[in-house]
């Protein structure tokens, strides 16, 4: 009798429910490890000199920073939409993939969501320590008050609070949600009071009756019913900002899906850079398989090549326009001054993940990890490419300037860095890393364990 | 009985039930019960609670609140005549500062000069103004004044002062010895008489002229020519032909802001006017005039004599004289003097050269041209500038021989600007009593014995004669600041006459003016009459006869015959826009106004030309050292001559303050000289590249239109065919203008600005103004060199053309107040927005700094707040104030219609919308309409080519109407389609295609 080719199991290793709960609760048993430390003190010394530079910002002004009277956006806006890219990843997966039933999403759900919700925080923080007035910055809010103040609702900036406020608080309890099950598992297995008495707490209530699973499927299809179209829309409202405006590399039509694409290809690097460090001192190989790093591989060519269109159909439409000052935007992008930042990223961009089409590179550990940091710093060129090279030269040459970061420019992003850091590292002590419960119902979905079953 | 209260029957009932059927109720009973209990609960609780928690909150706000800083605000216990709180008043004053002229109006705010605006009453100046005259008020409040009269350094009082001078004095007079007074040249009639009476008693007294930036290579060469040393009057607006020989009259040339005004008469093709002057230039170095020119013709100075002589005989040889036999003149030489013949009478040609060689020739040939009573007149004479540079050598040698008793120094300072300071420095050490009566604390007065400090002029009653019949009248707008007295007064007092000096020239009004005026009864009336207008114009002309005679140049003629044009590198040494002789160094406005032709500030540097750079291998910003004397950035300078390097005077101060000290290098030590008269370039110098460089701060980083069409021009030919020539862009963006939305329409006013390039000259004087009005800061030059600089108007400036010998081209850009403007939209808390009568509007409190206006600016003219450059931060301590500007005393000179912005605020030109809210409101009281051009602008105020034209665009008949309906009209970048409220009209120029 012919047996079709079995399906890769999604977890491997032949496991059972307890072992699964065992090996995912193991890294938030005991104490952590050196490394751990060593971590959480780099990425805490990389946190306070961004609080650093945060005073010198705030107490000095912007003028600690390279801007000038041409460039009013540089390092600030470039790292708000790199990490705000970044945040695309975790909702991308957990969000549309459910309901695409990917369920391969399981393993790697969790972590990404997780890394969603710091790199929006990350993100958010940019736009307000942009602000030369941040003591003021409640401004932007529209809340009512005596004298008839109101906030400017054509402004993309305005969208922008709403866009990532929303996706930041959506993201936040859909995370949460489908953490609830797993802090009751965490609960369970407690062994201090205290613990108990926390996760207790935070599980709310949780028993794993049917009518909690029913209510808690229901909540998380709702939820991403709701966070599907917000993966999409962030990124695009974010794109306003320049799309919206009169200078030439900014005003652009094509913005809104490539942003997206954009920022779901550095998403998944992201998370592919972590993960691939994750699994392997977290011991969840068996978890987070050579599999999953193919699938996300996969949606890196997809999204990278659709960056890469873009990219040149900027070009060409510059060319169409026939509009002068467009056609120099996109000259002066590829051979200025800031040449050399536009080639970085079309090399980290478009040409890098190309080499994903080879199974062999794309199966390969290293070289996934190599090429996921390269499109996390292409990415972040796109973005400079974007605001820098745009507006240093735009209309009248009179004006045109050049730019150059300062250490408090780089304190600001090595601060969110270590933000970041800091937060994943907390992050892998006090919940599951992998949605134990979601896992679970993967375990026999496919692969040996099935047919091992049936010929039993 | 405790009183019940219920709010329903139920709740009654079964409050009467309750003992009855406690059961009854079922659960609503224990929640009723729990309700009212809660109602009825003791009422002391809740009130001591709220007791107790008033008595915390108040007593912690009483324990911590904050120290308020006390504010008085004191009324007038008498209310001083003609002073409204809030309302400004003028008074008509005159600016004379040694070198530059200018009637002016001083706006003075509630007992303080805050602005200078030009006086329209004087015929020679007409209302305009040039930088250093806008910034003069700036220097009322500088740091660096002089507070008390002073010995040795250390502060006197004025009777110790005069009794020990006046000792000094009849000691020097007795002992036979000199005694001088060294001022700049004086065209105050009343200081003159002055000076005389203190000559009358005083024996031996002297009075010698001394000049930073003199015109005595004129003066001798007219004394050669015509018998009596002088400065004739110039007419560039009778001219139709101008020929330049490196002077500079638009910007630093004898009287460039009455230059200007009469250039611009020629210039403006504006109300049917067809009709413009051609204006040829020759020059080594760039300079704002050259860069104005029709024609600009690269001429290095050590070969300017010898092109004047060939252009000399050229004309005699074509108007039928004989010719020395010179080397064979250029064709350009040969078609300018043919040019030149054909304009006879109507031409002009000037020479900056302060060779009296070259100022022969050129005297020459303008009598040949027939201009000496056409467009030079001899019978009014220009008063500035009447130093002779013997004297002062003279003046040195007797010093160091001991022959001088006692040196009055009036406001001048020698050991800065004196070619031979040392030499000057060590005379000094061997006069009797020396007493400076500067203004400022500067290089001289630290070593003189005694300061007298003089008032600042806006102290200070003066009156002044700058050409023949043209008088005007300085008076205090304020009080003196200090323990300052009248320069003149002290003369005076010394002299045994203790009247004031207000007294003292209403006297010498009266018995010499007064009777050129029949038409006031009174003196009174008429010296009152005077006083409002500021000036003066009594009709009189020079009675003594000119007659030229020809023998001086002939001999310069011959001493040229078989000489060849050496082949050396020249130096030029030139005073700019700015700081001028260095005499205005202190002031923070005219040290970061960019240069119009380099555009960099902060700094002095040589210019070198392109192919020089490339032929020593000299890089933009290396260091050079010139004549192993003097180190120095150099930048590359297109269109400067190939051999001609060019530095600016008037930096490298010392003993002044902040911001002057350390800035730049003093370049007067490098001054040559040429039969006695100082030179203001050096051939043959020798240049050395040194390895280091040192940034120099520019407000403009790139000078190529790269094509577009941003600044449209066309030659004047063209033009007279097709009045469209050159702004056909205008009416293709017209007819592709089209919209979605309504078109905006604005109800009575919509304020419109025009700006014709063709007027402008670039000279910068709307900057200062608009720094002075709008309380602009001043950010210095480490935040310049960053970009950062704040001002509200710039004057773009572009090369265009080949990189030897290109073409200029200015452009002032402001806010262009675009009825479709990107800023306003993207604005998240609409800090910016669009007024009904078409302003682009800031809102300063509610800015928080998001920058994305300044983004989206297609004409970057947003200015952001980067530091504390005002002191209106909250936080203490980050100010950033390198140049001075917030102490006590120079912030008296901010307006205080104008809002100070904070850090982390955008800012940018208004329209001037106070002033426009001024006039409406005067408007209003008197009933009536606004009149076209009552509201003006400070930029359009300032300017003395009369190049901004502001007004309202609704009223068809209004000027700014009519700029806009001139085939000329265009916006900038019209094609994105933000609508802007100012136009330009585009540039003509005289010259064949």
């Amino acid at each position: 009798m012919y047996v079709s080719p079995i399906r890769e199991p999604l977890i491997k290793g032949s496991k059972d429910y307890s072992q699964v709960t065992k090996d995912i609760l193991a890294p938030m048993a005991g104490k952590p490890s050196k490394y751990w430390y060593m971590g959480i003190t780099l990425a805490g010394s990389a946190a306070l000199f961004g609080a650093w530079a945060t005073f010198m910002t705030v107490y000095y002004g912007i003028g600690t920073w390279g801007l000038n009277k041409t460039i009013g956006w540089a390092w600030d806006i470039t790292n708000f939409v790199w990490w705000v890219g970044i945040g695309h990843a975790g909702t991308f997966i957990s969000a549309i993939l459910l309901l695409f039933r990917q369920r391969w999403r399981t393993s790697i759900n969790r972590s990404a969501e997780a890394m969603t919700l710091m790199a929006i925080a990350c993100a958010g923080f940019f736009p307000l320590i942009h602000m030369g007035r941040l003591l003021l910055g409640f401004f932007i809010l529209p809340y009512p008050n005596t004298r008839d103040l109101w906030v400017n609702f054509n402004s993309p900036l305005l969208w922008d609070v709403f866009a990532i406020t929303t996706y930041l608080l959506v993201s936040l309890i859909f995370w949460y949600i489908g953490l609830i099950p797993d802090l009751g598992t965490v609960r369970d297995k407690a062994t201090n009071k205290i613990r108990k008495a926390i996760y207790g707490f935070l599980s709310f209530g949780w028993t794993g009756s049917a009518r909690h699973w029913s209510r808690h499927e229901t909540v998380s299809l709702i939820l991403a019913g709701l966070a599907a179209p917000l993966v999409l829309s962030v990124h695009t409202i974010v794109s306003f900002d320049f799309a919206t405006s009169v200078i030439p590399g900014w005003h652009t039509t094509i913005f809104p899906p490539y942003f997206v694409s954009g920022a779901v290809f550095s998403g998944f690097a992201m998370v592919l850079t972590l993960l691939i460090v994750a699994r392997k001192a977290l011991n969840l190989e068996d978890y987070i398989t050579v599999g999953h790093i193919e699938n996300m591989n996969k949606v890196i060519i997809i999204t990278g090549s659709i960056v890469g269109i873009a990219y040149i159909t900027e070009f060409f439409i510059a060319w169409y326009s026939g509009v002068e000052y467009e056609m120099y935007a996109f000259i002066n992008r590829a051979t200025g001054p800031y040449a050399w930042a536009y080639w970085i990223m079309m090399t980290c961009n478009v040409i890098t993940p190309q080499l994903f089409w080879f199974k062999k590179i794309r199966t390969n550990l290293v070289a996934t990890f190599i090429i996921s940091i390269f499109v996390n710093i292409g990415m972040w060129f796109e973005r400079f490419v974007i605001v820098v090279t745009s507006l240093h030269r735009d209309y009248l040459p009179s004006s045109w300037t050049m730019y150059k970061p300062t250490i408090v420019e780089v304190g600001l992003y090595v601060g969110t860095l270590g933000v970041f850091f800091t937060l994943f590292l907390l992050f892998i002590r006090v919940f599951p890393v992998i949605a134990i419960a979601e896992v679970k119902s993967v375990l026999k979905a496919t692969g040996e364990n099935k047919k091992d079953h049936h010929h039993e | 009985m405790e009183k019940k209260y219920f709010k329903s029957i139920e709740e009654l009932r079964i409050d009467t039930s309750r003992e009855n059927d406690i059961h009854a109720a079922g659960d609503k009973f224990y929640i009723l019960d729990a309700q009212r209990e809660a109602l009825t609960l003791p009422s002391t609780t809740r009130r001591d609670f709220l007791k107790a928690f008033g008595f915390t909150i108040a007593s912690a706000a009483v324990a911590t609140s904050c120290e308020q800083p006390v504010r008085k605000a004191i009324p007038f216990l008498i209310q001083p005549e003609g002073i409204i709180p809030g309302k400004a008043s003028y008074y008509a004053s005159t600016f004379y500062d040694g070198i530059d002229y200018c009637s002016v109006l001083v706006k003075v705010r509630d007992g303080r000069p805050i602005k200078i605006e030009g006086n329209s009453l004087s015929s020679v100046t007409k209302g305009g103004t040039n930088a250093r005259t806008q910034a003069s008020v700036l220097n009322l409040y500088d740091n660096a004044r002089h507070k008390n009269p002073s010995k040795n350094g250390s502060e006197i009082s004025w009777e110790q002062l005069d009794s020990e001078v006046i000792a000094k004095i009849r000691e020097a007079s007795s002992s036979n010895k000199k005694i001088v007074i060294l001022t700049s040249s004086v065209i105050s009639p009343s200081t003159n008489a002055a000076i005389n009476d203190f000559a009358s008693a005083f024996a031996g007294t002297e009075l010698v002229t001394y000049d930073a930036f003199p015109a005595s290579g004129m003066l001798d060469a007219n004394e050669s020519s015509f018998g009596v040393p002088f400065i004739p009057s110039y007419r560039f607006d009778k001219a139709d032909l101008i020929v330049s020989f490196d002077a500079d009259f638009l910007g630093s040339w004898l009287s460039p802001v009455e230059y200007t005004k009469q250039y611009i008469v020629n210039r403006k093709l504006v109300d049917g006017q067809r009709k413009m002057s051609r204006h040829i230039h020759f020059e080594g170095a760039m300079s704002l005039t050259g860069s104005n020119a029709d024609y600009r013709v690269q001429l290095r100075p050590s070969h300017q004599k010898m092109v004047l002589a060939q252009l000399l005989s050229e004309l005699r040889q074509q108007s039928g004289s004989a010719t020395p036999g010179l080397g064979d003149a250029s064709n350009d030489v040969k078609e300018l003097a043919k040019n030149l013949m054909q304009h006879k009478g109507k031409s002009l040609v000037v020479c900056g050269s302060n060779s009296r060689d070259e100022q022969l020739l050129v005297n020459e040939i303008n009598q040949i041209l027939g201009n000496y009573g056409a467009t030079i007149e001899t019978d009014i004479q220009l008063k500035t500038r009447q130093g002779l540079n013997h004297r002062v050598t003279r003046l040195v040698e007797e010093m160091n021989a001991g022959k001088v008793g006692a040196l009055i120094i009036m406001d001048v300072n020698p050991l800065y600007d004196y070619p031979q300071a040392a030499q000057f420095a060590q005379g000094l050490q061997k006069v009797g009593m020396s007493i400076a009566l500067n203004v400022i604390s500067d290089e001289t007065s630290a070593a003189t014995t005694f300061v007298g400090p003089d008032h600042h002029y806006l102290e200070a009653w003066n009156d002044a004669e700058v050409k023949t019949g043209f008088y005007s009248l300085s008076q205090p707008a304020i009080r003196p600041i200090f323990n300052t007295r009248s320069a003149q007064e002290s003369l005076l007092k010394w002299s045994g006459n203790n009247t004031d000096f207000r007294s003292y020239i209403k006297a010498y009004w009266q018995k010499n003016l007064f009777a050129a005026d029949n038409s006031y009864l009174s003196f009174e009336s008429f010296w009152n009459a005077k006083l409002h207008d500021g000036v003066f114009e009594s009709g009189r002309k020079e009675t003594v006869a000119v007659a030229y005679t020809a023998d001086a140049v002939n001999k310069v003629l011959a001493s040229l015959a078989g000489k060849t044009m050496a082949d050396s590198i020249d130096l030029v040494l030139y005073t700019n826009v700015g700081v001028g002789t260095g005499k205005h160094a202190n002031n923070p406005w005219l040290q970061e106004l960019p240069d119009p032709v380099t555009k960099a500030c902060w700094d002095n540097y040589v210019m070198i030309s392109p192919r020089l750079a490339e032929e020593l291998n000299i890089s933009d910003e290396q260091l050079v050292t010139i004549n192993d004397s003097i180190t120095l950035p150099a930048i590359i300078q297109p269109g400067q001559e190939y051999k001609t390097l060019a530095v600016a005077l008037g930096y490298g101060r010392q003993n002044t303050g902040v911001p002057a000290n350390g800035v730049g290098q003093n370049a007067y030590p490098l001054l040559g000289s040429e039969a006695g008269n100082i030179s203001f370039y050096i051939a043959g110098v020798a240049l050395s590249p040194q390895n280091s460089s040192y940034p120099v701060a520019r407000t403009q980083s790139h000078h190529s239109l790269e094509g577009r069409e941003l600044l449209r021009e066309t030659t004047l030919e063209e033009y007279l065919e097709n009045p469209q020539a050159g702004n056909e862009a205008h009416f293709e963006a017209e007819h592709h203008k089209k919209s979605m939305y309504p078109k905006v329409e604005f109800d009575g006013m919509h304020w419109g600005m025009a700006i014709d390039m063709n007027a402008c000259t670039g000279c910068n004087a709307c900057v200062v103004a608009c720094s002075s009005e709008n309380n602009v800061p001043v950010v210095g030059k480490e935040q310049v060199l960053a970009s950062r600089e704040m001002h509200w108007i710039r004057i773009d400036r572009y090369y265009n053309g080949d990189i030897n010998d290109p073409e200029v081209v200015r452009q002032p850009v402001m806010c262009q107040h675009c009825d479709n403007a990107p800023c306003e939209n993207v604005c998240p808390v609409a800090a910016t927005t669009h007024s009904n009568e078409g302003i682009n509007q800031m809102a300063y409190n509610r800015c928080i700094g998001t920058r994305y206006c300044a983004n989206n600016c297609p004409y970057k003219v947003r200015r952001f707040n980067f530091l504390d450059y005002t002191g209106a931060d909250s936080f203490k301590g980050n100010r950033m104030d390198p140049t001075e500007m917030t102490t006590d005393l120079r912030r008296l000179v901010l307006n205080p219609d104008v809002t100070i912005r904070a850090k982390g605020v955008i800012e940018k030109c208004s329209f001037c919308v106070q002033r426009i809210q001024e006039k409406k409101l005067v408007a209003k009281t008197e009933n009536r309409e606004l009149r076209d051009g009552e509201i003006v602008p400070a930029c359009a105020q300032a300017c003395a080519a009369e190049a901004i034209v502001f007004g309202n665009l609704n009223d068809k008949n209004s000027k700014v109407s009519r700029y806009f309906a001139s085939e000329r009209n265009y916006h900038l970048l019209e094609e994105v389609h933000t609508l802007p409220s100012v136009g330009y009209l585009t540039k003509v120029k005289n010259k064949s295609v």
